[in-house]
């Protein structure tokens, strides 16, 4: 009898045993998948963008002329378009996510909370075609004939919102990309805030500060690393948006001061062109903007990860 | 414990028979497709086209079926060059350098022909008939003109005043076979659209005031949103939209609206066209719209499967002759009788 049991505990350990073992192999393995993945993109990236770094160097970066014809590519509006058009989307879904977030978590009713959050979050299942033919038919028309004029009515001295004003503009992009990005960020944001140690909100209150003041000193500090995440995740998103991006942009490889001039975007250039491109050197400096799409997300990733560590430092007196 | 496991076990068990019955299925299955499947793949201009006629051969020949892929006329070029589709389809025929890389004696025939009209957005009153020549329009495109009551369209224009307002140069922002057509139009009338810009499926767009739209229906999307816009579209597009067009005047100094008549009236003039002399734009005669071009099949000369070349030449002998009745039907324009015959000809070069 006893020794029965024995005999059952001691299969019991060594299942376990191998069954950790399998599990532990099986986690190496997906992690050097993973690795191996993006790597492997990094290098088939530079082998195909090969002959166009040989040719252009260094200068691919920074000039602007994008002419098929001739073979001379560069790709620095492509850039510009690409991180101004991100940037603009992540400050206005930033600011409208996260106060949304807050709303929904601490805020509303839950009878409004609930449905709220479930038609937030469906809006990040739209595909993202819909999302640019409604910006071209629909937002775009609105932007040129309501609100930019009226910013530049207001502040046209700020170049930013000078000049003619286009339809398909980079402001255009900006708010089509931020509200496709608005999702992530509130959804994330509003699960880190409702995260937060309940011991803080209650003491907080319990102190008599006001549900507002709670809100600005205790929640959203605590939640702040949640928060920074979620608007690197949705910049990454912002970053390579294709489709939508390509409808409203305007596709014009040129940088202007203002806001409302025609733009493009990196990841548009090679939708728009890869097709059709059948020169060697076009298909090459093609795969160049790829390869330059991975390397500026990094750097802004790096460089909004660096900034999270920073402001993050737990601060005396606080 | 034991009785967890067996019911684990029956799960995957019943997944592991249900796999295997569903293989067994597809093998009892294949043999009902023993007709022959070709693969073409390039243009995706004439995919509308290709489906419906393809469809319509497969029911007349039942033990053929054809695939085409309209992955875009780079892609076909690519695929036909590896040899991996039965025929490859372009807007634009091969060029040398490609016909090098392709290795060997390569057939090339005219299967569609298109036309692009010049649609605008200007206000109501001035809705209807436009007129502009070549000239002016190449202005336009160039930037050099900027103002739709600039002297050059306003004397062209005298019944109507046209308005103050800048004009937005609207072009494709996909590299594609339209827009290869349009600027072998620009520079066929403009020497100095030849010199600065060039002739191109993706090109450099001097204006200054312009927008690229992805695909006709974005173009024809930033014309109808932008008051003053100006863009070219295919003719299918501008018919089936019911799209404001401009009447052009064309080399013979005729004002033509684009329509299937006027755009074969161009493509009658030169029945002799080969891959090497290819272009239909700005042909001389009374209703000869300026703006036109063809879409290209590409096969081997030599073919080494010669039972599935005969298959696919069968297949576009019907599409370049019967089959362009169906073109009208989805807004393509019929090839005129004397392509039709030059077309059959040289599919018959292919050694079968």
């Amino acid at each position: 009898m006893n020794a029965s049991i024995q005999a059952l505990e001691q299969r019991h350990v060594r299942r376990s045993l191998v069954s950790d073992r399998a599990f532990v192999l099986f986690i190496y393995l997906a992690t050097l998948l993973f690795v191996a993945t993006v790597l492997g993109l990094f290098a088939m990236l530079l082998l195909g963008s090969w002959t166009s770094i040989r040719e252009f160097g260094f200068s691919f970066l920074w000039t602007s002329e994008w002419n098929p014809i001739t073979g001379r590519f560069g790709a620095l509006p492509m850039i510009y378009g690409t991180v101004v058009s991100s940037l603009t989307a992540l400050v206005l879904a930033g600011i409208v996510g996260v106060f949304g977030a807050a709303y929904l978590a601490d805020f509303a009713p839950r009878f409004i909370s609930v449905p709220l959050s479930f038609l937030i979050e469906l809006l990040a299942a739209v595909p993202s075609v819909v999302f640019g033919l409604w910006g071209l038919f629909v937002l775009a028309p609105v932007l040129r004939t309501v609100v930019d004029p009226f910013l530049q009515a207001h502040f046209g001295m700020v170049p930013l919102f000078s000049g003619p004003i286009f339809g398909s503009s980079l402001f255009t992009a900006g708010i089509l990309l931020a509200i496709m990005i608005i999702p992530t960020i509130s959804a994330i944001s509003r699960d880190v805030i409702a995260a937060v140690i309940p011991e803080h909100r209650e003491g907080s209150l319990a102190l008599g500060v006001t549900r507002w003041e709670t809100m600005w000193h205790v929640l959203l500090p605590g939640a702040r690393s949640g928060i920074f995440g979620a608007c690197i995740l949705a910049l990454g998103r912002a970053f390579g948006e294709t489709i939508a991006t390509t409808m409203v942009i305007g596709n014009k490889p040129a940088i202007a001061a203002s806001l409302f001039a025609p733009s493009y975007t990196l990841a548009s250039v090679v939708a728009n062109e890869f097709t059709e491109a059948t020169t060697d050197m076009y298909l090459s400096a093609l795969i160049e903007l790829g390869l330059l799409l991975f390397v500026v997300s990094m750097i802004v990733n790096a460089a909004a990860r660096v900034l999270t560590w920073t402001l993050l430092r737990p601060s005396k007196g606080r | 414990m034991s009785s967890k496991f067996f019911s684990r076990r029956t799960i995957l068990g019943s997944i592991v028979s249900a796999v295997l019955v569903g293989l067994l299925g597809m093998t009892v299955a294949a043999p009902a497709l023993a007709d022959t499947q070709l693969t073409g793949a390039g243009s995706t201009f004439v995919y509308p086209f290709f489906s419906k006629a393809f469809y319509e051969y497969s029911r007349k020949h039942t033990d053929v079926n054809v695939n085409y892929q309209s992955i875009g006329s780079g892609g076909g070029i690519q695929q036909f060059i590896a040899r991996t589709v039965d025929f490859g389809a372009s807007d634009v025929p091969m060029n040398a350098d490609e016909l090098k890389r392709a290795g060997a004696p390569v057939v090339q025939i005219p299967v569609a022909l298109g036309g692009e009209a010049i649609t605008y957005n200007l206000p109501v009153e001035i809705k209807a008939g436009l007129k502009l020549t070549r000239e002016a329009l190449a202005d336009i495109y160039l930037g050099k003109i900027a103002k739709w009551n600039d002297p050059e369209i306003a004397k062209l224009n005298s019944q109507t005043t046209l308005p103050d307002l800048p004009i937005v140069v609207v072009h494709r922002s996909d590299g594609s076979g339209t827009t290869f057509i349009f600027t072998d139009f620009l520079s066929t009338v403009s020497s100095e659209w030849k010199e600065k810009v060039g002739t191109g499926k993706s090109v450099q767009w001097p204006a200054q005031s312009s927008v690229g739209g992805k695909g006709n229906e974005g173009v024809a999307g930033q014309v109808r949103q932008t008051p003053g816009a100006i863009g070219y579209v295919e003719l299918a597009y501008v018919l089936e939209n019911h799209m404001e067009q401009v009447l052009l005047q064309n080399v013979s100094g005729k004002y033509v609206a684009c329509t299937e008549a006027t755009v074969q009236a161009a493509a009658a003039t030169k029945p002799d066209i080969t891959p090497r002399d290819f272009s239909i734009v700005d042909r001389k005669g009374n209703d000869t719209w300026p703006i036109a071009g063809y879409t290209w099949a590409m096969l081997y000369a030599d073919p080494t499967d010669k039972v599935r070349a005969k298959l696919t030449q069968d297949v576009l002998a019907w599409t370049v002759t019967e089959g362009q009745a169906i073109a009208s039907s989805v807004d393509y324009v019929p090839l005129p009788r004397n392509v039709q015959a030059s077309a059959k000809k040289a599919l018959a070069q292919i050694h079968l």
